[in-house]
């Protein structure tokens, strides 16, 4: 199984082919209108991030050792960002994505989507990772 | 003179950027102006010459510096029509100015069972302290309904002034919508009943003319950074005799008269309610774009504005997937809309793409939007340097949107 540094530096590869960014926006987009919408009853509060414009919903899988997310956005980019988050960090040991480092996004050339001045509920979503994750 | 927006435009040296190798098209006015060259220079200049602090000294810098800044309290007598220069006190912005009158005001001629009355409309920063000051002094707080275009219903705006009316604060052109607000008769209304109105004015004074007295407004707050002068200063106008009765807001230096530790007497108009070393770099900058304005002129101002803003409407509406939100027979060049199936903040990012900022979201009316039934909008705001390609560029860029979202 990959790690996730390892499926980081895939995706960086995969986007590396977009040559700009309208090909990188129209490819996250795409990823945000595949991955699969969460059912009803896990859009209740306890899964709720609240960011200042869009909402996300974020229900992590435990297992012993190792930890899965599903989740789910009103916005569809924020949504594609959500899939490469949950890509990385897929079945991965808890102890990686507690100290989950989100630089890959800038690399892949999306821009500062994660900043901590963003207001997407994405940074927010991050953190609640990795207190799962804890 | 005659109104030419690419001569304009050359005064504003941001309008020339590239973002994400586009021009940039900035719709983001209700949010904040960009700023001409003069102030830019005015910021420096001040610097670089008579900065000082005002008021108290003797030496030349303190005296043109102080010069300066009352020359900007001047200015804002005249921009509002206000009756005298001491009437005009400087603040943050209009979220300060508001504050001051809750607190102030509103911490003594607030009782029990008293009412404010807002609008559904508000800007949080006209809802959250009157909603601090009710709940300390067990005041009530009302709302006037709004229409499904975006005005507000004043025939309910009537059945809620009753003798418990002691304040009514009011919008006059909402951020959100571009509504223009029936200020004149509102005010006229609340006066029967005894009741003080206070205007938020942040989107009405750089498109509309202002003038308080005819208004007959008791309050009016002003904000210089959706006024094309710099962030951080704002200007809270009152009646003379209402603010003479006022307690002071915050303590401090510039505010007294004298200061013995048993009791201090406070200074007079306006300086009651400035306390400390107030922005004077800004503040000062702030009568550029004041002189700006009025070298353009409001009229022609709201002439072109309401032109781009026909032409906005048209051009959205010709949009199967777009939905105006705020469709009130009087408005400011706002154009909110929401697009079928689509979240506002997609919008928002591939319009960045090329180049387009407008903003989304809630616009800081959150109540108005749950009264909407929306999560928020996509909101183009437009200024006197905005053109009609500008507005092509925008049907372009949504119809990018459309292609890639839905
Ligand atoms: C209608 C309205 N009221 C109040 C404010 C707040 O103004 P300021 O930034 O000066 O505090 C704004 C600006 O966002 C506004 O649009």
């Amino acid at each position: 199984m990959q790690t996730t540094e390892e499926l980081k530096a895939e995706l960086i590869e995969n986007f590396s082919f977009l040559e700009d960014l309208d090909q990188k926006y129209e490819y996250v987009i795409e990823l945000g209108k595949k991955l699969p919408m969460l059912d009803a009853q896990f859009k209740k509060d306890e899964f709720k991030i609240k960011g200042c414009q869009s909402t996300v919903w974020l229900i992590p899988e435990v297992a012993e050792t190792t930890i899965s997310f599903r989740a789910d956005s009103d916005s569809v980019f924020v949504k594609g960002l959500i899939s490469l988050l949950i890509y990385v960090s897929n079945n991965q040991p808890k102890d990686d994505v507690a100290k989950l480092n989100t630089d890959f996004i800038h690399q892949i050339g999306l821009g500062n989507y994660l900043s901590p001045t963003r207001s997407n509920g994405l940074v927010a979503m991050v953190k609640q990772m990795k207190l799962y994750a804890q | 003179m005659s109104f030419d927006v690419h001569k304009i435009r050359k005064d504003f040296p941001i309008l020339s950027q590239k973002i994400n190798g586009k021009d940039l098209v900035y719709f983001d006015n209700a949010a904040t102006t960009q700023k001409p060259q003069s102030v830019i220079d005015s910021l420096s200049s001040y610097y670089q010459t008579i900065n000082a602090n005002i008021h108290r000294g003797i030496h030349t810098l303190a005296e043109k510096a102080t010069a300066e800044y009352e020359l900007t309290r001047e200015a804002i007598k005249n921009f509002l029509n206000a009756e005298s220069a001491e009437q005009i006190i400087f603040t943050k912005g209009i979220t300060d100015s508001i504050n001051l009158v809750a607190r102030s005001y509103g911490g003594v001629y607030l009782k029990t069972g008293d009412e404010v009355i807002i609008s559904t409309m508000e800007h949080h920063s006209n809802i959250v302290p009157w909603q601090l000051i009710c709940e300390e002094k067990g005041a009530i707080l009302r709302v006037i309904p709004i229409n499904e275009s975006g005005e507000i219903i004043f025939e309910d705006y009537e059945k809620l002034l009753s003798e418990k009316t002691k304040i009514v604060a009011i919008v006059h052109a909402s951020n959100a919508l571009g509504t223009i607000n029936p200020i004149k008769e509102i005010i006229k209304k609340a006066h029967r009943f005894g009741a003080v109105v206070l205007v938020d004015g942040a989107q009405a004074a750089s498109h509309l003319e202002i003038d308080v007295q005819d208004l007959d407004a008791d309050f009016y707050c002003l904000s210089s950074h959706k006024l094309y002068g710099p962030t951080g200063v704002g200007a809270l106008y009152g009646k003379k005799s209402i603010l003479e009765k006022m307690p002071p807001y915050q303590g401090g230096g510039e505010m007294i008269s004298e200061v013995t530790f048993e009791k201090t007497t406070y200074n007079e108009l306006p300086y009651k309610f400035e306390a400390g070393t107030p922005n004077i770099a800004d503040t000062i900058a702030l009568r550029k774009a004041i002189e700006y304005i009025q070298q353009i002129g409001k009229q022609a101002i709201a002439t072109y504005e309401a032109q781009l803003l026909d032409y906005a409407t048209k051009k959205l509406s010709e949009f199967e997937q777009v939905q105006l939100v705020g469709t009130a027979k009087e408005k400011v060049s706002v154009c909110s809309f929401v697009m079928h199936n689509i979240h506002p903040q997609d919008i928002g990012i591939i319009l960045d793409t090329e180049g387009i900022a407008i903003r989304t979201g809630h616009h800081c009316t959150q109540p108005l939007m749950n009264r909407l039934g929306l999560v928020g909008t996509a909101r183009a705001s437009f200024a006197f340097y905005n053109t009609f390609e500008e507005i092509d560029k925008l049907t372009f860029g949504l119809k990018k949107v459309i292609k890639m979202l839905s």
